[in-house]
């Protein structure tokens, strides 16, 4: 490097480049650091659990390691009917996520409430947690509470008493694995979207998600309040096993492989003698399609629709 | 290849890595074009073919992008890097034994990584969709050494100055590391949230802007006077130019998320300096098309130049487009439609395309001292890549209007799906002819290399009368 101007340069450099990201990282990270977690990031943390992306739990994105969230109507512990909650269930083993295990993500409030009325600091993941998320009326913030804690709820006691189990946390594996973000946004745009695909989020909506997966690209429909439009289990199933059956003109592909071997009551999936009857039926030779196999409880697709619905 | 991986370093030709680099990007883009064309064909005819479960679009699109982004335009990068820098010090690469190493894990990791993105191995996150552990790999082992070899060839060149194109080829590898590395933070530290989200586009607007941009430009700042014989028109512009990329285009990220809840001021700032970014783009396309006086009918005559300067032109739609559309009158349009993908063709397939294919011509020529066996053929490579990509971006510009046209008129969903499908299929056959041209070129290539006539010791290519 002989030459002293090159030297100069070399400096002149890295103080630009520094300079350039201490403003374009460290300040915004600061700025957007600082944000509470709103009851929505409550809900997606405890909803979607550590992480949908490559994850050591789940490296091939099985949809492994995740949490369940259920809607209960009665009490757990003695049976006695109680308003509609929703609960998530963290079974023994499965990773927390980045709210409960770092410090900074919930926001000062919510974490400060989250210790001391939800006593958060003492679930355990190894031994498994319910958490609920609530809502401190006096503060107006939310917070979460460890119910295995404060009620005595064991994750085997909720599922046994659940209504209805959302395989949601595990879906959103599926939406990530599948590229469904490719073509569908969970990011209604802050300028015009409100009518056709309801509220944008906002700053604190985020916190704790990973990876957000709200995309750049839009050649469908925004999906951040879908479940809210259309909350039809029946019409999911058609429309992720071949779109064309209920929308001839969708560019979406099908989803059949994503029911696996076996449908619910058990029978062989044959997708090529499907295929070929529907083919046949597209060609207008048949005046049905054929049947659509209701997918296995275990299945793939069962998750990816209970993600879906459960975006409201 | 495999003979010179044992070699020692004496033994191996002079320019081995650049052909090996070369004809490794020439491979890449037909097998990343050729995706990209089959995911046209999926999103102009969804059932078009049916039952190949696992060649779903959502899989196969990130595997395009990685391919042709990794594959063809990093690796067309390291090829005219490994016998440009080593020319502009008048010296040789530093190591072509390493040079040879590099490109050969490069591949392999490259298939590794595009493999498991196949296979839905992803960390959910655009241009970043490689997992750590290929991320670490890419940092370390695929860009690292290639680094290493520019940067030493450099210090120990043989000529006192250092011309333009190798500032850029050393800072860009540079910052290169440093994007990446960061970029991938949230990944290595399980960030999360908005943090995440900005840091992806961080990582991918620098990788465009820091990476791809400059070293394109910096390629033609060598190719340009090399063939044409005319001097750098101005290389105070070029010092211009390189500090205004530092400066301006490292820092407006979050022009990529101008409809998220970022910070205002974030989104503000952003703005105001994406359009700063016009600063090095319009000194960097005067300096070149100033160079070219005198000369200008190599534009017709030579297929380098012809590559070039069309790249080089391509560059003033790109750069007014990109300023234009990263404001916030205007991006809300546009955001998120068909017109960005036009956007981006425009920049990657048009502007630095154009600049890559014609480094590797030449290249490829001169270290195999071997003159290009049919200008024919070149020039149909030409046209068909200048007509698809132009088919391309003018389809998915209409397409991108009509998407953003709907966005006020709030029409149900499915009626723009059905307004686009005839630019789906526009889109469809001009990316496919784009694939068809680089088949052509791939033949070419290899019948230049079997059977191209000889260029005699210091004479130039360009110098040499077609005998075809
Ligand atoms: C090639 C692009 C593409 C991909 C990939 C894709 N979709 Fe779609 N999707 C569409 C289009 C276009 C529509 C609108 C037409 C229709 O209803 O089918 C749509 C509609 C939908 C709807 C109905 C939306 C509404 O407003 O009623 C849902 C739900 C949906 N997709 C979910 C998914 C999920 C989950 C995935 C991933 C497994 C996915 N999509 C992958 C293109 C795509
Ligand atoms: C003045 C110059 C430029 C400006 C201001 C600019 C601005 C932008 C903006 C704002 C977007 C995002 C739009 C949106 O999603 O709403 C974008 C996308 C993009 N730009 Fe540029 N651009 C410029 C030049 C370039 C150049 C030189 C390249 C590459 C060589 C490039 C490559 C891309 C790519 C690939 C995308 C697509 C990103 C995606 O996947 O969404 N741009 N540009
Ligand atoms: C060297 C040439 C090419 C490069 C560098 C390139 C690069 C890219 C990039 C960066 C994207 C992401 C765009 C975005 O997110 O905004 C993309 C998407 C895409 N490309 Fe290419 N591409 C090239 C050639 C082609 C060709 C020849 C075709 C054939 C039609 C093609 C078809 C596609 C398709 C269909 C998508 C998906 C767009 C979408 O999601 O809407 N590309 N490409």
């Amino acid at each position: 490097m002989a030459f002293r101007e090159y030297k100069i340069g070399c400096w002149m450099f890295g103080i630009a480049l520094s300079t350039s990201m201490f403003v374009t990282i460290f300040l915004p990270g600061l700025d957007i650091s600082a944000v509470s977690s709103t009851d929505i990031a409550l809900e997606k943390q405890l909803t979607y659990g550590h992480e949908s992306g490559f994850s050591y739990e789940d490296p091939f994105l099985s949809g492994a390691g995740k949490p369940i969230k259920v809607v209960l109507t009665k009490d757990p512990m003695n049976g006695s009917p109680m308003d509609k909650t929703n609960a998530y269930v963290f079974e023994a083993g499965t990773p927390f996520p980045s709210g409960l295990t770092h410090t900074h993500v919930l926001g000062e409030k919510v974490k400060n409430l989250s210790e001391s009325k939800g006593r958060i600091g003492s679930a355990n993941e190894d031994q498994g947690a319910v958490f609920l998320v609530r809502l401190d009326e006096a503060s107006d913030t939310p917070y979460i509470e460890n119910a295995s804690a404060t009620r005595g709820w064991t994750p085997e006691k909720v599922l046994a008493a659940a209504d209805q189990t959302i395989m949601a946390g595990s879906g959103k594996t599926m939406f990530v694995r599948e590229g469904c973000w490719w073509c569908h946004t969970l990011l209604p745009e802050q300028t015009q979207d409100w009518q056709s695909f309801g509220r944008p989020p906002m700053l604190g909506d985020f916190n704790g998600e990973s990876p957000t997966t709200f995309g750049s690209d839009r050649k469908a429909p925004d999906l951040l309040h879908v479940g809210a439009r259309n909350s039809s289990r029946e019409w999911m199933m058609l429309h992720f096993f071949n779109p064309r059956l209920v929308q001839s003109h969708s560019i979406m592909p099908r989803y059949d492989y994503l029911w696996g071997d076996k449908d619910a009551k058990g029978n062989p999936i044959d997708l090529k003698a499907w295929d070929e009857a529907y083919m046949k039926y597209a060609a207008g030779e048949t005046p049905y399609p054929p049947e659509v196999p209701v997918p296995a409880d275990n299945s793939d697709a069962r998750y990816l629709i209970d993600f879906v619905l459960n975006l409201k | 290849m495999l003979k010179y991986l044992f070699a020692k370093e004496s033994e191996i030709p002079q320019g081995t890595t650049a052909i090996f680099f070369g004809i490794s990007s020439i491979c890449w883009f037909i097998i990343g074009t050729g995706l990209g064309s089959f995911n046209a064909a999926k999103l102009a005819f969804p059932d078009w073919y049916h039952g190949l479960y696992w060649l779903q679009f959502g899989h196969m699109r990130q595997v395009h992008v990685h391919a042709v982004i990794f594959g063809w335009i990093a690796m067309a990068f390291a090829a005219s890097m490994m016998y440009i820098t080593p020319a502009l010090g008048n010296t040789k690469l530093w190591s072509e034994k390493l040079g040879v190493w590099n490109c050969l894990l490069y591949n392999v990791g490259l298939c590794l990584a595009l493999a498991l993105l196949w296979s839905g191995v992803t960390s959910g996150r655009e241009y970043s969709d490689h997992i750590w552990p290929i991320d670490l790999y890419i940092a370390f082992v695929m860009v690292l050494p290639w680094c290493v070899n520019v940067w030493m060839t450099i210090i120990h060149r043989r000529t006192q100055g250092i011309y333009t194109s190798n500032w850029f080829f050393a800072a860009c590898m540079f910052m290169t590391v440093i994007v990446f590395l960061v970029g991938n933070l949230p990944e290595f530290f399980h960030l999360t949230g908005l943090n995440e989200a900005y840091m992806t586009w961080w990582f991918a607007h620098n990788i465009l802007g820091l990476l791809i941009t400059p070293v394109a430009a910096a390629i033609t700042y060598y190719i340009v006077p090399k063939i044409t014989g005319n001097p750098l028109y101005s290389h105070r512009v070029g010092h211009l130019h390189f500090w205004s990329i530092v400066v301006f285009y490292s820092t407006p990220a979050a022009h990529h998320l101008m409809s998220s809840p970022l910070p205002e001021w974030l989104k503000s700032f952003a703005s105001v300096e994406g359009v700063l970014i016009l600063v090095p783009a319009i000194a960097y396309v005067c300096n070149i098309l100033l160079t070219m006086q005198g000369k200008w009918s190599m534009f017709v005559n030579n297929v380098e130049i012809k590559f070039t300067i069309t790249g080089v032109l391509l560059a003033i739609p790109l750069n007014m487009q990109g300023g234009f559309q990263q404001t916030r009158a205007i991006n809300w349009y546009i955001h998120g439609t068909g017109w960005i993908v036009a956007h981006a063709h425009l920049a990657l397939l048009g502007f630095s395309t154009f600049a890559e294919a014609a480094a590797v011509y030449y290249g490829l020529q001169v270290l195999l001292r071997r003159k290009l066996y049919s200008l024919s053929l070149a020039n149909l490579h030409f046209w068909t890549l200048l007509i698809g990509f132009s088919l391309y971006w003018t389809s998915m510009t209409i397409a991108g209007l009509i998407q953003g046209a709907a966005k006020i008129y709030e029409v149900p969903y499915v009626d723009v799906v059905i307004a686009e499908h005839p630019y789906m299929i526009v889109r469809w056959l001009g990316g496919t002819l784009v694939f068809l041209g680089n088949i052509v070129w791939l033949y070419n290539m290899y019948m230049t290399a079997r059977y191209g006539d000889e260029v005699p010791a210091g004479r130039q290519p360009a110098e040499l009368a077609y005998v075809r």
